[in-house]
This record gives C-alpha cells, structure tokens and sequence, in this order.
C-alpha cells in the first residue's frame, strides 16, 4: 500500500489503544468484527510480501459506511493475507458469506452443460443476460499493494493470453492510457469499461495509484466476451449480450475462463484458488466463485409489490439499478442476479438465476393481468 | 506499494513510473537513473522513494499550474531524498542551493509600517504558516498513534495560552455540522481533503480522527491541527492593519513553540531548509502573508501580472489556493517561502499591497500608472 502508515516502523511504539482505530461511528463487516484485543493481537504481523493489518482494514476505517448498506470494511493485499490475518477474516467471511465456516468447502464447477434450461427467459422482459467473475493471478500481489512493474507484469501476461485466443474469442485489447476519450464513452456506454476509480471504497484501499498505468480491457470482435485487466481484481471476465438467452452467456463464460485458465498455467502463473475458498480475489465478499450472474428485466408491477425484498431473498437473488452496485433502478427495469459467492457453485448460482428470474417474470405477467401472485411466492432457496 | 518487498525483484525500469502526460516539479526532475539509485533506500521510520512521488504520478499536473508533485513523510526524507529533493527544492524555489541558509526572523518589531493598508481596500489580511512537531512522522505517512499524539500534545500546548490568545480546541469528530460550516464561512476552518493532491499521499487517512481546530474567544488566532501538516498557525482579522495581524502571529508562535519545547518536543527545523514541513513548496518559513483587496480596475489592466511578478508576489480568488476571484476581490500574498525572513515577506506584502492600492486609486481617476512601476524585487 502506499500509504507509508503500513510501514510505519514507529507505530509499534504506541500502545494498541493509541493506534485502535476509532470505529464508533462505523457500519461494516470489519468494524463489527475487530476488536481492540485482536488488534493487539494481529498488529504486527505482515505477509511475505510486506502487507499489514493496518493495510487490510484502512479502507474500512477510511469509509464508515451506511446505516442501511454493509459494506466489507477490507481487502486482501495478495494471497497469504486471507491466511495471516485469518482471525480477522474468517469470521468477517462468515458474516458476510451465511455463515461460512473456517472447516468449509467450496465447490467450483465450471461445466456449463450441468445448467438446465436458460435459454428460453422471455426476450420482451429479459433485456440483457451478463455473467462476470475475477480471478487472480498467482505470483502477484493484488491492486491494493501491487507494484507498477507487478502491475505491468500481470497486463503483459493477460495480453499475451487474451491475444491468442479465437474463434468467438477473438479479439483485441485496449489499453487504458492509449485509449481516447471518445472510445472510453463508448464503451462505457455499452456498459463494457469500468469506471474510473472515484469511490472512495476502491481509492483508500489504494487500488487507484498509478491510473492508468497497466489498466486495459480486451474484448472479441463480436462484444460479447470482456476482460478487465487490473481493476479491482487482476482479471475480471465478463461475458454477456442483449436478451434473455443466459445459456449461452453462461456456455461463453465456462469455455473462455477455461481456455484463459490454460494459458496462464502454462507460463507458470496459473490463477490463485484453494479448496476452502475458491477463487481468492481482492475483497472477501467476492471469494468463492467470485461469480455475478445477472440480468436487466423489466418489472415494473413486481418491484412495487410490498412482497418483493421478500420474494428476492428466498430466491437467493438481490436486485441493483441498472448502472450496476449503488444505482437507481430507471424504468422499472433492474439489474437481478444472485447473491452467494461462497459455499455453492457457479453452476449452481446461475441456475438460482434462470430459475429466479423465469418465475419473477410469469408473476409479472400475472400482475400484469391483475392477477394475485401468492400461490407462486416461493419457498427459501 | 511502498513496503513491497517484492518490488525490487523487479527492474528499475519495470517499475519506473510513465511520466510522458505529467507537469510537475517531481516528473520534471526524476530520471531512471535517480529512481534506481533511490528505490531501495528508506527512512528510519519506513518512508520510501514510491512513498515520496505516489502523489505527483497520480496526479500528473496542469499545463498551467506547476504542482510539487512529492511530499515528504518525516524530517529524515529531505536527506535520504536529497538526490530529488534538492534539485526539486531548488527549481521550485528561485535557485536555492543546497549550501544555501535560511534565516528565520520573527521579531515583528522588524516589520516597518503596515498598519495603515487603507480598509476600503484591503479587506481583510491573514498570515498563516505551518510547524512540524519533532518526533513525529508527518501527516502523509503518520501512524493514529502518532497523529493523536501530536493533538495531545497540540491541545496542552494551546490551552495554556491566555489574554489575547485564550482560547478552545474543537476536535472535527465531535463538531456538529452547523458548526462546522460556520467555521468554513468565516474561513476558519480546512476543507474536509477531497483534493486529489492530498488523498493521494495518504493525508487523509483515518479522518477525522485526531484532526481539530483551535482558535481564541476573538477568533483572530487559529490552529489547525493535523491537517497537510502538523500545525497550521493563522493570524488574520478584518481591514488592513497587517501589522496587527504580525504581531500576533509572532507572539502566539513564539509562546507555542516554548511550550512545545518545554515538553522535549520542539519544532524541526535546520539552517538549511528552515522550518521543515509536509510539502516542498512550505520550506522555509511556511509562510503565506496575504490580504483580500480590491482591485477591479488594476486587475484587469495588461500590466498586472507583471507587476505582481515584480512585486514578488502571487494572486488567488478568494477561496484560497485555485479559486476564482469574485467582484474584482483577490487574495494576494508572498510568492516566496524559502530563501526570505518572515520578516521579509510580510514586508513585501505590505509594501507591495500599498502600491497596488496606490495605483488602483489611480486607474479610478483615469490617471495612468507608467510612473509607479516597480523595479523587480
């Protein structure tokens, strides 16, 4: 990180209540987590690569959060933190994943062909179908702590795999500093590129430094396959299209994730993983699958049902606005996809997906007609 | 990024920094060859080269305005640095040498005149520096402990102080918002860092904690506590009587800095660089002397800038720093930090800002004002 307070070699001079942060006013995972004795505790540990307590939790103290939204309050700066500060993140990991404990096991399960159905949500409701995930890369530490040359090591790397890739893969990749302004709206505007960093969530965990240097997105000729380089995560795949047909997308996904996958394994860096929490990624709240698998709807007559948070949380699913996390709904339309991370499969959370949105629709036809919707409230997935 | 022990695996050249879109004192002087001499090093407290330039390669400047571009995160970083530091010192500040010395002169009984800038131009005049507390890292790389500490310490200090400058502290994280914004209008109080200048370099973390203001029952002593430095110390008072301001200013430093003294933890400073503060810019004295003044006619005449440039001085809106000017008001002040008395600045602001009224009282009665140009300072 580069905010010399990490290694700041003074501060284990002071007593831990003078470095306790003061978490008073605060309303995330971390705070309701840390203590001032497992601060005491954990303070003057570090990863191999140098990454601290105070490093893990700065973005928490930084952001206080919102009575009504939880954020994470903490990243990872590589691989070994979610090891070395476990005392701090396995419980905040349990918190946030339904109570995912240290002895769990993640399943990973790639193999499109176990979905059923998905092909068929109705194009005149389901707008746009989208499935993304991150994946990090072994060897590297991650974007809150990376160096420039590890930056540029992993955009290097990404390029060369995602350049050699083909068929409904082929593609081409941006660079973010060669990128003009004119490109950047535009892909923007197809929902393609990510944002520049201005949430202080991602800018105090000093995941914005160096912009944007090493910073790109790839994406095959036909825009339906997406690769952000050097975000929040080291690689975030993307595949998606217009209407509702979420097989294919989610077919896209598996076949370029794991053509993607070879590649890097085969120069050595294959992606950061273990069996008890899948994919490792930057924020805890992505480890798992690190899999959001969603769709834009149109649900006008359903979102104002007094049943529908109810009907949202027995599916499994969470809703956003339709410029992603933290936007307003605009038209009725929203942004539905799953809410597990952890504990179940890819599989299995796009399948809560299909299975969620078809029913979510057949109630809005129903309402649509001024029929009543309770006989199909469903049961707690 | 900065205590990656991984990074030096990688080449200088790998981990060098794209400077190609940048305009900054920083990105003017770095070379390859300097980062690579430098990227190992580090202070006693753990302030690394990546450390001091984070801020100028995130924030690659303006074709107009030249930013520093560095900062340092303790007193020991303009000596590990000096490679960078110097020759950004001495580009920024008219060619100081690094043999150079900084004398310091706060005697305000050294200041001739300015107790009679005319108040229906000059409106108000303040004078404002910074101090760092020996001891302690600075505000960029500062840990809470540290921070809370040099507020603990701030706090005793000031309210010991009486007469004139008796006063209270008010920390920000116990302040309503409605106070808040009273401070802000009366310009009081600092700005919550949203300048990307400044979140950059890691001074806004933790915030608020440990940060506050304290000022006396007259409001016409202020301090800012843990801000882009350690202390900010600001005199002002409505009108023009400059001289005033001064003598307050000297006085309520001079009596802050025994007491800090008193408790073994004086303020940094060396007969090179001054009074050693946060940003390169603040050597020196840290001092920026400066008034709000009317000048609409002046302002607009083709030889302003050119007279301010004479004058040894620099103009801003009445915001502060990167503000515009509202109804022909400026805030002028001292360009210089380093190199100059205390004395001295406020003396040319003075002399200067006389001047200027001068002539603008001239330009009002359509009179020409060839005759009064300065020679430069």
């Amino acid at each position: 990180m580069p905010f010399g307070n990490t290694h700041n070699n003074f501060k284990l001079n002071y007593k831990v209540e003078d470095e306790f942060p003061d978490l008073s006013k605060h309303n995330n995972h971390m705070a309701k987590v840390l203590t001032k004795e497992l601060y005491g505790k954990i303070r003057d540990r570090q990863t191999p690569s140098g990454y601290t307590l105070d490093d893990v939790i700065q973005t928490g103290v930084d952001n206080p959060g919102h009575p009504f939204i939880m954020t994470v309050g903490c990243v990872a700066g590589d691989e070994e933190s979610y090891e070395v500060f476990k005392d701090l993140l396995d419980p905040i990991i349990s918190d946030r994943h339904g109570g995912y404990k240290p002895t769990d096991k993640h399943v990973t399960d790639l193999n499109f062909e176990n979905l059923k159905g998905g092909d068929d949500l109705d194009p005149a409701y389901v707008l746009s179908s989208r499935v993304r995930t991150g994946r990090s890369i072994k060897g590297f530490t991650l974007p809150p702590h990376n160096s420039r040359g590890e930056r540029r090591g992993i955009e290097k790397l990404s390029v060369e795999a995602l350049t050699s890739l083909d068929g409904e893969f082929k593609g081409k990749y941006y660079p973010l500093k060669s990128m003009t302004d004119a490109e950047q709206d535009q892909l923007i505007n197809d929902h393609f590129l990510f944002d520049k960093p201005v949430s202080p969530l991602l800018t105090c965990a000093g995941m914005a430094r160096d912009w944007p240097d090493g910073r790109g997105i790839m994406h095959n000729d036909n825009k339906t396959f997406l690769v952000w380089v050097n975000e929040e995560d080291h690689l975030r795949v993307i595949s998606m299209q217009q209407g509702g047909n979420m097989r294919e997308v989610f077919k896209r996904f598996c076949v370029g994730l794991k053509k993607i996958e070879e590649i890097f394994k085969k120069h050595g860096h294959g992606f950061m993983w273990n069996e008890h929490l899948g994919y490792i990624l930057t924020c805890p709240s992505n480890l798992g699958t690190g899999l959001r698998g969603g769709v834009h709807v149109k649900l006008p007559k359903l979102s104002v049902h007094a049943k529908f948070d109810e009907i949202l949380s027995r599916l499994r699913l969470q809703k956003r606005g339709t410029g992603g996390v933290d936007t307003a709904s605009v038209g009725g339309v929203f942004d539905i996809s799953n809410a597990d991370r952890l504990g179940s499969s890819e599989v299995a959370q796009v399948q809560l997906v299909v299975d969620g949105v078809k029913l979510m629709v057949e109630m809005e036809k129903k309402l649509e007609k001024g029929e009543a919707i309770d006989s199909m409230i469903p049961a707690q997935k | 990024n900065t205590h990656h022990t991984m990074k030096l695996k990688y080449d200088s050249d790998q981990e060098y920094p794209d400077l190609s879109k940048h305009n900054n004192h920083m990105a003017k002087i770095l070379t390859p060859a300097m980062y690579e001499n430098l990227r190992s090093k580090e202070t006693p407290s753990g302030f690394t080269l990546d450390d001091v330039i984070q801020t100028g390669i995130d924030n690659p400047g303006h074709p107009f305005i030249m930013t520093v571009g560095c900062v340092a995160g303790d007193e020991e970083a303009y000596e590990v640095f000096k490679e960078l530091l110097d020759p950004v010192i001495e580009d920024r500040h008219g060619g100081y040498k690094p043999s150079d010395k900084h004398k310091t002169d706060i005697n305000p009984d050294n200041l001739k005149g300015g107790d009679d800038l005319d108040s229906d131009y000059v409106l108000s005049s303040r004078v404002r520096t910074g101090r760092s507390v020996r001891g302690f890292c600075l505000p960029p790389h500062c840990s809470r402990g540290e921070r809370r500490a040099v507020e603990q310490l701030s706090i005793e200090a000031l309210d010991s102080l009486s007469g004139d400058l008796q006063g209270k502290y008010y920390a920000l994280k116990n302040m309503s918002d409605a106070e808040q914004q009273q401070l802000i209008d009366d310009h009081f109080l600092f700005d919550k860092p949203v300048s990307p200048l400044l979140l950059a370099s890691g001074m806004g973390r933790d915030w608020p904690d440990a940060r506050g203001i304290w000022h006396n029952d007259n409001k016409t002593f202020l301090v800012w506590v843990n801000e882009e430095d350690h202390l900010r110390v600001i005199s002002m008072q409505k009108g023009g009587n400059t001289k005033e301001v001064f003598n307050r200013f000297c006085t309520g430093l001079t009596k802050i800095e025994t007491l800090f003294k008193e408790r073994k933890h004086g303020f940094m400073w060396n007969e090179h660089l001054g009074y050693v503060l946060t940003c390169p810019s603040n050597l020196g004295t840290g001092l920026r002397a400066g008034v709000h003044v009317k000048l609409p006619n002046l302002s607009k005449n083709a030889k302003f800038e050119d007279i301010l440039k004479k004058l040894r001085l620099q103009k801003r809106g009445t915001g502060g720093v990167d503000t515009a000017a509202v109804g022909g008001v400026f805030d002028i002040s001292n360009a210089d930090r380093l190199g100059f008395s205390e004395v001295e600045l406020v003396q040319m602001v003075v002399d200067g800002v006389r001047l200027m009224v001068e002539m603008e009282k001239k330009l009002e009665k359509g009179e020409s004002i060839d005759n009064v140009m300065p020679a430069q300072k």
